[in-house]
C-alpha cells in the first residue's frame, strides 16, 4: 500500500477544532463535513487537495475533541496520509480505527515544504520527498496496531475476531 | 517494579497480575459513553458492522448535551438517532431534555461512574471521572461503537507524571487555577499519552468540584487520564449516589514515574489562558487592561455547584459592566434546580447575566453565545483554539468562575480580590 501526491503543510498543534468546527457538528455526514476542512486555518485546502495528496504538520496534530469527523473528513477529501512529528492520543486511536494512514516522522515533517511531491510507503515506512528527492523512515505500527489497519479497522478487526472464535 | 494507581485499574480490568508501561492490553469496561455528536456516527459503526445488541445496557451511558434543547433540524436529527437507538438497546442511562446535564458534570452527580471504574467516553473531556479514583479516558465514536458491542477496549499501558500537590489552595482560587497553572508549565503536549496522577497533602484538601475540574483538563495536557486517590472526600461524595460499590486502588509505594512535579497550592495565583492555546497561560493580575464582550459561566469544566457558587457570590447585589453579555450555564438539572431554591437564579437575573438550561453550548461555538468577528470572551470553558467560540476571528481566554465573575463586573479581565 502507498500514496504519492502534493503536501500541505501545517504547523504544531493543529486541533479538531480547525480540522473540522464544531459549528458544523450537526451533521454525521462526512461528505458534506469534509466540504468545511481545515477552513479556519487553510481556506484553499478543499479547493486544492487531490485523491492521494499527503497533510504534513508538527507535533501534537489533532489535539483537543475527540471528534473522530476529523480523521474522517481528512479521509473524506482524498488525503492518503498525514505525516507529523507527533498525533495526540485520541486521534492518533481514531485514525487507525476509521483507516487513515498516519505516520510519525519528525524529520521528514520538518524538511518536507509545502506542495512538495511525497511518496509514502506504509509497509516499509518509508517517505520519498520526490521533489527534492531524500528518503526518510517513519516509526512502524506495533503489530497489533497493523493487524487492525489491514483488517479495514477496528470493527472489522473484531468480527473477524469473532469469526475465528 | 510497583506499578502507578492507572496501571493497578488496568491490570485488574485485563485480569492481570501485572502490567507496564507501553503494553498493550485488552481491559473491561464499566461504562461506555457517548453524547449528541459522537453517539450518531458510532450507532452508524455498530449497524455496519453487524452488532445486534449491546453488551450490557445498564453499562452504556447516552448524553444529549451539545447542541440540546435541538439547535436546528441536523441535530434535532442527531439526537433522533441516539434516542432510537437507546429505546431500541434499552440503555437504562440514557438522558434526553428535562433529565440530561453536561456528561461530566451529570454522570458522577447520578453516581453512574464510581471509584475503581474502567470507563470510555467518545467525548475528549471523559477523563473527568479520574477525581473519582476511575480510570477513565476520551476515545472516537469507533472505540465507543467496539465498548458498547463488546464490553472491552485496547489500551496502550501509560507511563505516568506524578503531581505532588501541597498546601491549601487561597481563597480567590479554584481547581481552574490549579489545571492551567500545570498546563502553562508543561505544555498542551506536556503529558501526551500518559497518565497524571496527583497526590500529596494538598489534593486531599481540595474539594471534589476542583478534583473534577482539574481532572477534566488532563486532556488539555494531552493526557490519557488524570486520577485522584480515593480518599474521604471522594467515599463522602460516593455515598448515597454510586450505584456500584467504589473499589479503591492505590499506587503501589515503588510505581515508577516518568517524574515528579511538585506544585505549592498556596503559590497558585489566578491565573488566565490567552488565545489560542491553552498553554498560554498568565496570571490574571498582569494582563493589563483586555477588554471582553461576552463572560460564559458552565460547561463541563466549570459547571457545578461550587463554581455557580463562586459566580453568586461575586455577582449578587452587583451589576455587570454595561455592554456585557454574560452567559450562565448550570452543568445539571440538579445544579439549575439548586440555583432556583437558593434564589441565585434570581441574582444572577438581577445582575444583568442570563441562565440556560444545561448545554455544552458556546464551549464549542455550537450555539447559546456564539462570538462574532473581533469580539472577546472570557470562559470558564476548556479550550480557546481558533474560532472555538465562534468567528476565526473572535477570541477566548480560559479562566475560573471567580475570574470570570469578577471581570463580569468590570468589563475586562480582571483578578478577583476578596472585600
Amino acid at each position: 500500500m502507498n500514496t504519492q501526491g502534493k503536501a500541505f503543510k501545517y504547523p504544531d498543534n493543529v486541533d479538531t477544532d480547525v480540522i473540522i468546527p464544531a459549528r458544523y457538528l450537526n451533521t454525521p455526514d462526512a461528505k458534506e463535513l469534509s466540504l468545511h476542512c481545515m477552513e479556519d486555518i487553510d481556506k484553499n485546502f478543499v479547493k486544492e487537495v487531490k485523491a492521494g495528496d499527503v497533510m504534513v504538520a508538527g507535533w501534537n496534530f489533532g489535539c483537543g475533541s475527540s471528534r473522530e469527523h476529523a480523521p474522517l473528513v481528512i479521509k473524506t477529501c482524498g488525503t492518503g496520509c498525514v505525516i507529523a512529528k507527533s498525533f495526540a492520543r485520541i486521534f492518533y486511536r481514531n485514525a487507525i480505527n476509521i483507516g487513515l494512514p498516519i505516520l510519525e516522522c519528525e524529520e521528514a515533517a520538518e524538511e518536507i515544504n509545502k506542495y512538495d511531491e511525497v511518496k509514502v510507503d506504509f509497509d516499509t515506512g518509508v517517505i520519498t520527498n520526490v521533489t527534492t528527492g531524500k528518503t526518510y523512515k517513519a516509526q512502524p505500527f506495533p503489530a497489533f496496531i497493523q493487524n487492525i489497519i489491514k483488517s479495514g479497522g477496528l470493527l472489522k478487526s473484531l468480527k473477524e475476531g469473532e469469526n475465528r472464535g | 517494579m510497583g506499578m502507578t494507581m492507572t496501571q493497578k485499574i488496568l491490570a485488574a480490568k485485563a485480569g492481570l497480575d501485572n502490567v507496564e508501561a507501553g503494553q498493550l492490553i485488552s481491559a473491561k469496561l464499566d461504562i461506555v459513553l457517548g453524547n449528541d455528536i459522537t453517539t450518531p456516527v458510532a450507532v452508524n459503526e455498530f449497524k455496519k458492522a453487524g452488532f445486534n445488541s449491546v453488551f450490557d445496557k445498564n453499562k452504556v451511558a447516552i448524553v444529549l448535551d451539545h447542541f440540546v434543547p435541538n439547535k436546528d433540524i441536523k441535530a434535532a436529527e442527531q439526537s433522533k438517532t441516539c434516542r432510537e437507538f437507546a429505546c431500541e438497546h434499552c440503555v437504562s442511562h440514557f438522558y434526553d431534555v428535562g433529565k440530561m446535564g453536561i456528561e461530566h458534570a451529570l454522570l458522577p452527580e447520578q453516581g453512574v461512574v464510581t471509584a475503581g471504574d474502567c470507563i470510555i467516553g467518545a467525548d475528549s473531556h471523559t477523563c473527568t471521572y479520574g477525581a473519582l479514583g476511575a480510570f477513565s479516558t476520551g476515545v472516537g465514536s469507533t472505540d465507543m461503537a467496539a465498548g458498547m458491542a463488546t464490553g472491552m477496549a485496547w489500551f496502550k499501558v501509560p507511563s505516568a507524571i506524578k503531581f505532588n500537590l501541597t498546601g491549601k489552595l487561597p481563597n480567590n482560587c479554584s481547581g481552574k487555577d490549579v489545571i492551567l497553572t500545570i498546563i502553562g508549565m508543561i505544555g498542551v503536549d506536556g503529558a501526551l499519552y500518559k497518565s497524571m496522577e496527583f497526590t500529596g497533602d494538598g489534593a486531599h484538601s481540595l474539594s471534589m468540584d476542583d478534583r473534577l475540574c482539574i481532572c477534566n483538563m488532563a486532556i488539555e495536557a494531552g493526557a490519557k487520564n488524570g486520577i485522584f486517590p480515593v480518599d474521604s472526600v471522594t467515599l463522602e461524595y460516593l455515598k448515597g449516589r454510586s450505584e456500584r460499590p467504589p473499589v479503591v486502588f492505590e499506587a503501589d509505594a515503588d510505581a515508577e514515574y516518568e517524574k515528579t512535579i511538585d506544585i505549592d497550592l498556596r503559590k497558585i495565583v489566578p491565573t488566565v489562558a490567552c488565545p489560542h492555546l491553552p498553554e498560554n497561560t498568565r496570571p490574571a493580575s498582569e494582563l493589563g487592561n483586555i477588554k471582553i464582550d461576552q463572560v460564559v459561566i458552565g460547561s463541563c469544566t466549570n459547571g457545578r455547584m461550587e463554581d455557580m457558587e463562586a459566580a453568586y457570590n461575586i455577582l449578587k447585589g452587583k451589576k455587570v459592566a454595561d455592554g456585557i453579555r454574560v452567559i450562565i450555564i448550570p452543568g445539571t438539572m440538579q445544579i439549575l434546580r439548586e440555583c432556583v431554591e437558593r434564589g441565585w437564579y434570581t441574582a444572577f437575573i438581577d445582575a444583568g447575566a442570563v441562565v440556560s438550561t444545561p448545554t455544552c453550548g458556546p464551549c464549542l461555538g455550537g450555539y447559546m453565545g456564539i462570538l462574532a468577528a473581533g469580539e472577546r470572551c472570557i470562559a470558564t470553558t476548556n479550550r480557546n483554539f481558533v474560532g472555538r467560540m465562534g468567528h476565526v476571528d473572535s477570541e477566548v481566554y480560559l479562566a475560573s468562575p471567580h475570574t470570570a465573575a469578577a471581570s463580569a463586573l468590570t468589563g475586562y479581565i480582571t483578578e478577583y480580590k476578596e472585600a
